[in-house]
């Protein structure tokens, strides 16, 4: 009983203890329901489907650990997805390839540059500038690729479907880099910055960390994630839609609090994020693996869902209401 | 760094002015724009907005971080349920809007526990329970939209009522009156704006502050599915995103009427006038008859544009 105790306190000190469990079990359950799953091919194709949101999600993290939010992911997704197809022709050299996929980088940070002026600088409310943009750049999206189309070299993409070097799953050396990119981030000047800015800015501003600089740069870092995940969504399915995005923006922020990062900013990590989204992409594995009645999918993945966000603060209450 | 000032003039008053401003280019850019029938069109339309806003005006007055992204979804659940009881017959009319308001109630009841005692922050909250509720529309509904509206709900809400005024437009001046009231001239609102302001010393003066955010939020899912009836009765017929496109106009209609997002400060006159102004920008940009890539890209310059012009943080310096 005591040893319980201490457990649960552990996972109080380390919220993304909690995702972790979270996703062990939800892998559990998965593994029942899909004895195949640990194969490399089906390993490799449901890691491969969650990759691009796993790459918006830590732009996300690092915007909200910055104590803002950022909505306007999907539709920059979606923006950069219509550039990459529309830009890109089937039989592209290895050099236009890579042009066409700088560019792409370059939409991205300029849009999410676009978000940080205006939170940073004019310091508008993140929620309803990013909204606003929102609108700006999925327009921008229909006008360059009114329909859905549009092109991605064969060989490239196939190679990006197949790829597993050294025998590991593409979509767990992304993550691997990922964290291993902002593990080498957080140690750096910018990384404390980060968190003071987002823990307390007042107090950041008057010990002289460029504050309103480093606001800017998280808009831009999600912008360029962004454009990451859009190379990643057309590779994965050859062409482009102009409203692609839409429904990862949402999903990125409930992944980023699924693993443990609070929207108050200042505290968090891109690691429990990533694993707020294999948690996201387990849990909806499942429930198409379960004969769930698909009337009752959405219902049935929302409440998991919601379960899951209420979990810590559940913990938190019961544990109150026992030192009462 | 100076900065851009405004006259002094209260929020809602500017973004009142800014309304009748954005009317009247209307009926420069279209001829015909400018005359009462349309006027009165253009209210009947951001009643529905500002009915749905009003419990999002609450939430956001609040404060702490308070939002509620589940409107869109319970605007949609209200009206669903409303067009499944009502069954086409105007006796069965208040049993549809009671059922309707409990079930709105009782969602924003569900966020309120979340964010007052679980404390989940609001937006993760109410997000959650949007695809709940969306969860639930499907499972409810298995993609049949069965009911019909009462004929009396037409009557009374979107056709003609009086001198050429729905009545849509009457029962949200009251909602107006309703709502001043709670805030200026009850407990309940001087706390609202008490724990907006500061939570800790809200508390401490003996605000019972977890109680407050419940009904708050409690109150947002009833105005909500009350805002979700009266599109009923103006669209007649129902479908699955309903309510998805007044999400974010409410917190936008909130934000241009002057309320400030940290909450504390503002008004739900306010909240009418901003959704006047956006009622007037989608009209305006309907009426030019772009194409849908244009449309969406000046809403979203021009939000910005209001955004930058009111809705401004504290600088870091002050």
């Amino acid at each position: 009983m005591n040893e319980r105790f201490q457990l649960k306190y552990v996972s109080l000190r380390q919220p993304y203890l909690f995702a972790l469990l979270l996703m062990v079990v939800a892998a559990l359950v998965n593994l029942v329901l899909q004895p195949n799953l640990l194969e490399l091919r089906v390993l490799n194709g449901n890691l491969r489907s969650f990759l691009p949101l796993m790459i918006v999600t830590a732009g996300q993290a690092i915007v909200i650990m910055g104590s803002g939010i950022d909505l306007s992911v999907g539709a920059m997704v979606s923006l950069v997805t219509a550039v990459l197809v529309t830009q890109m022709s089937l039989d592209a050299s290895a050099g236009q390839i890579l042009l066409v996929i700088l560019l792409a980088c370059g939409v991205g940070m300029a849009a999410g540059g676009l978000n940080g002026f205006g939170v940073a600088w004019l310091r508008l409310p993140p929620i309803v500038t990013t909204y606003a943009t929102s609108f700006i750049f999925s327009g921008l999206a229909l006008w360059i690729l009114p329909r859905p189309g549009g092109n991605m070299p064969e060989t490239f993409a196939r190679w990006y479907r197949q790829a597993t070097p050294l025998g590991i799953p593409l979509g767990i050396w992304v993550a691997a880099v990922l964290v291993l990119l902002w593990y080498l981030l957080r140690k750096t000047k910018y990384g404390s910055y980060l968190f003071a800015v987002g823990g307390k800015p007042d107090a950041a501003y008057a010990t002289a960390v460029p504050v309103t600089r480093v606001l800017f740069s998280t808009y831009v870092i999600a912008g360029l994630m962004s454009a990451f995940a859009a190379l990643a969504l057309t590779l994965g399915t050859s062409s482009g839609d102009p409203r692609i995005g839409a429904a990862m923006t949402l999903d990125s922020i409930v992944a980023v609090v699924l693993g443990g990062t609070r929207l108050s900013g200042g505290q968090g990590g891109v690691a429990g994020s990533i694993l707020g989204v294999i948690i996201l992409g387990l849990i909806r594995n499942i429930i198409s693996f379960a004969n769930v009645p698909s009337w009752y999918q959405t219902l049935v993945d929302a409440l998991i869902i919601l379960i899951a966000l209420a979990g810590p603060g559940l913990v938190q209450l019961i544990r109150r209401r026992r030192v009462a | 760094m100076s900065r851009f000032s405004l006259p002094k003039l209260s929020p809602p008053l500017i973004a009142l002015l800014l309304a009748v401003g954005l009317f009247f280019l209307g009926g420069l850019i279209r001829p015909g724009f400018v005359n009462a029938t349309q006027a009165i069109n253009i209210v009947r339309l951001a009643a529905f907005l500002g009915i749905i806003a009003a419990g999002q005006t609450l939430v956001i007055l609040g404060g702490g971080e308070g939002i509620d992204l589940s409107i869109g979804a319970v605007v949609t659940l209200a009206a669903i349920l409303a067009f499944r009881l009502n069954e086409g017959q105007n006796e069965l009319v208040p049993l549809a809007l009671a059922v309707a308001l409990a079930a709105g109630a009782f969602i924003g009841l569900l966020n309120g526990l979340g964010v007052a005692f679980l404390k989940i922050p609001p937006l993760v909250m109410t997000l959650g329970m949007a695809g709940v509720v969306q969860g639930l529309i499907l499972a409810i509904t298995q993609g049949e939209m069965i009911g019909d509206t009462a004929p009396v709900m037409g009557r009374y809400i979107s056709a003609p009522l009086v001198l050429g005024i729905p009545g849509v437009v009457f029962i949200w001046f009251i909602l107006a009156l309703l709502i001043w009231l709670l805030l200026e001239r009850t407990t309940y609102g001087k706390q609202l704006f008490g724990i907006g302001v500061n939570r800790v010393t809200a508390r401490l003066s003996g605000v019972r502050v977890p109680l407050v955010v419940l009904v708050t939020y409690t109150l947002s899912g009833l105005l909500a599915a009350f805002g979700g009836f009266m599109l009923l009765g103006f669209t007649q017929t129902v479908f699955m995103n309903l309510g998805g496109p007044y999400l974010f106009p409410s917190v936008a209609a909130v934000v241009v009427g002057g309320t400030a997002l940290s909450g504390g400060k503002g008004s739900y006159w306010g909240t009418m006038a901003g959704a006047l102004v956006l009622t007037l920008i989608t009209s305006l940009l309907t009426a030019m008859q772009l194409p849908e890539a244009f449309r969406q890209m000046t809403l979203g310059a021009i939000l910005l544009i209001l955004i930058s012009v009111y809705g401004r943080q504290r600088g870091l310096r002050q």
